[in-house]
């Protein structure tokens, strides 16, 4: 059975439960996804997409690298033209966050005091970057709450403490740290994650100099493992960047109400005029608060994506029961976003289907493009099974090629592909498989 | 059904590929999408809107 027919519902299984209306709550990747797969899948009813951005739907993965990087206008990374948009037959209200939610009433308030009752609710609303507790705290507010009625989904992520701080999460996040970068000569990074090594990467390629600080032992050590992680860091270094690695941030200084350093756990002060921080992101649940929803890490719904009798969520805020790995999971990735949409699409319409993806990752640094599926623990035993890498890390990492298979107690968990984007897909093919199909 | 590919945005998931092996390929040296069939026929229809709709790059694009 193919990705296609698992999302697509059977004959006769839509039932009698077609909504007449729906109100999707992100207007991201997940949520316009969704909305795409609603009407794809025949759902002729009210369309409603609700998001806290002025701007059209756009990627996120750009962000970090096409448009930061100022390789693509900001238009160039809109996930759809306007006469695609337009042909969704759907009302998009923009630039009005949700602000409160009663889950047994559907109904979503929103911050210019409009109440929005559908038959059914998808929530998307992604993720909130985190701060470092020095930014918490001299702003004096917390910017995760959903108080502030931006949430995460704003295209801006709010105050940063000192001038020159920046998150990345948003497209008016993506253009204030490129204007910044593009006049700044130290840029210091936060973070060994996906979004630090890419900004940190970009940077470079923009000139600046680099300075990456985190907590992990390596670059994405923590999803890649320590042999491959090792390679990374390894490229990064060899690239230019000062790593400062397994180290904890103290403090940010600043003159003036501008940044002028990180410092570092052990004393030492990295001077920058540039600082982003990419520890990390929450759910944005707070305007979820007092719903009536289950809020664990994220919004927490069952096999069937669904958080409450005609509520659903979908992409980074989702939190489900993966019937295939028999435990909660929630991912944030871009082709989650996607591919949960086309079964929660289905779901709303009365199907009945379990959402068992083989999760999925890619990351681009340099000239390196890095795929990742399934679960790749650190904990994995790791095996080149194409390319090579001969001499373990030495050699030049990015004329290298390879791909691997990752294994917990014999079973095959990932496969990666370093500059090996087919093969590893093949081998995603051979050796991991969506469990249980049989339930969809 | 007229499919086109935007090369400079396909990310090289191969999510296209897995669902549309008939009408999309990837490249052996850098995974870049590959277009076999820039017209599939009626019964592969529905599967190549679904592989425009999962692509994570938004990198194929589907008229009538």
């Amino acid at each position: 059975m193919t990705h296609a027919d698992m999302c697509r519902p059977a004959p006769g299984e839509r039932g009698v439960t077609t909504p007449g209306s729906v109100l999707i709550v992100g207007a991201s990747a997940a949520g316009l996804s969704t909305a795409e797969a609603l009407r794809r899948q025949g759902y002729e009813g009210r369309l409603t997409l609700l998001d806290a951005e002025p701007h059209l739907p756009y990627d996120r993965p750009p962000l970090s690298k096409q448009v930061l990087a100022g390789a693509w206008e900001p238009a160039r990374a809109q996930l759809r033209g306007q006469a695609q948009l337009e042909a969704l037959n759907a009302a998009f209200v923009r630039g009005e966050p949700a602000v409160a939610f009663d889950a047994a009433a559907r109904e979503v308030h929103t911050s210019t005091g409009r109440a929005m009752r559908a038959d059914a609710v998808v929530i998307a609303t992604g993720l909130t970057p985190c701060r470092l507790p020095c930014q918490e705290s001299r702003n004096g507010q917390n910017r995760e709450d959903g108080q502030s009625g931006r949430d995460g989904q704003s295209g801006q992520s709010g105050r940063n403490g000192p001038a020159g701080v920046h998150v990345l999460r948003g497209l008016d996040d993506a253009l204030t740290l490129r204007a910044h970068l593009t006049a700044a000569r130290r840029l210091v990074v936060v973070g060994e994650g996906v979004l630090g090594g890419e900004v940190a990467a970009t940077a470079r390629g923009m000139g600046l100099d680099v300075t990456l600080a985190g907590l992990g032992s390596g670059i994405l050590a923590g999803q890649l493992g320590e042999q491959v992680s090792a390679l990374l860091t390894r490229t990064h270094a060899e690239r230019g960047v000062v790593l400062r690695l397994g180290v904890a941030v103290a403090e940010l200084t600043g003159a003036d109400g501008r940044v002028t350093g990180v410092r570092l756990a052990t004393g030492e002060l990295l001077p920058a005029d540039a600082v982003v921080v990419a520890i990390g992101s929450r759910p944005a649940t707070g305007w979820l608060e007092g719903s009536g929803l289950a809020l664990g890490d994220g919004v927490e719904c069952d096999a069937r994506c669904r958080a409450a009798e005609g509520v659903y969520a979908v992409g980074d805020v989702a939190s489900w029961e993966h019937e295939g790995l028999g435990r909660r999971l929630r991912l944030e990735n871009r082709t989650n976003a996607t591919e949960q949409a086309q079964v929660v699409a289905a779901n709303v319409l009365g199907a009945d289907r379990a959402y068992t993806p083989i999760p999925y990752f890619w990351t681009d640094q340099y000239d390196i493009k890095i795929q990742a599926h399934g679960l790749l623990s650190a904990a994995a035993e790791v095996s080149i099974v194409e390319g090579g890498v001969e001499g373990g890390v030495e050699g030049d990492a990015e004329q290298r090629r390879f791909a691997a298979i990752y294994r917990e107690g014999g079973q095959v968990t990932g496969v990666l592909g370093w500059n090996m984007p087919k093969q590893a897909r093949l081998l995603r093919q051979q050796h991991l498989v969506t469990r249980p199909l049989a339930s969809a | 059904m007229k499919v086109t590919i935007d090369e400079d945005k396909c990310c090289g998931a191969g999510s296209c590929v897995l669902l549309a092996p008939e009408v999309f390929d990837q490249r052996e040296d850098d995974g870049i999408v590959i277009l076999l069939d820039a017209e599939p026929g009626e019964d592969r229809h529905a599967v190549v809107r679904e592989a425009a709709a999962v692509c994570p790059g938004a990198a194929i694009a589907v008229s009538e």
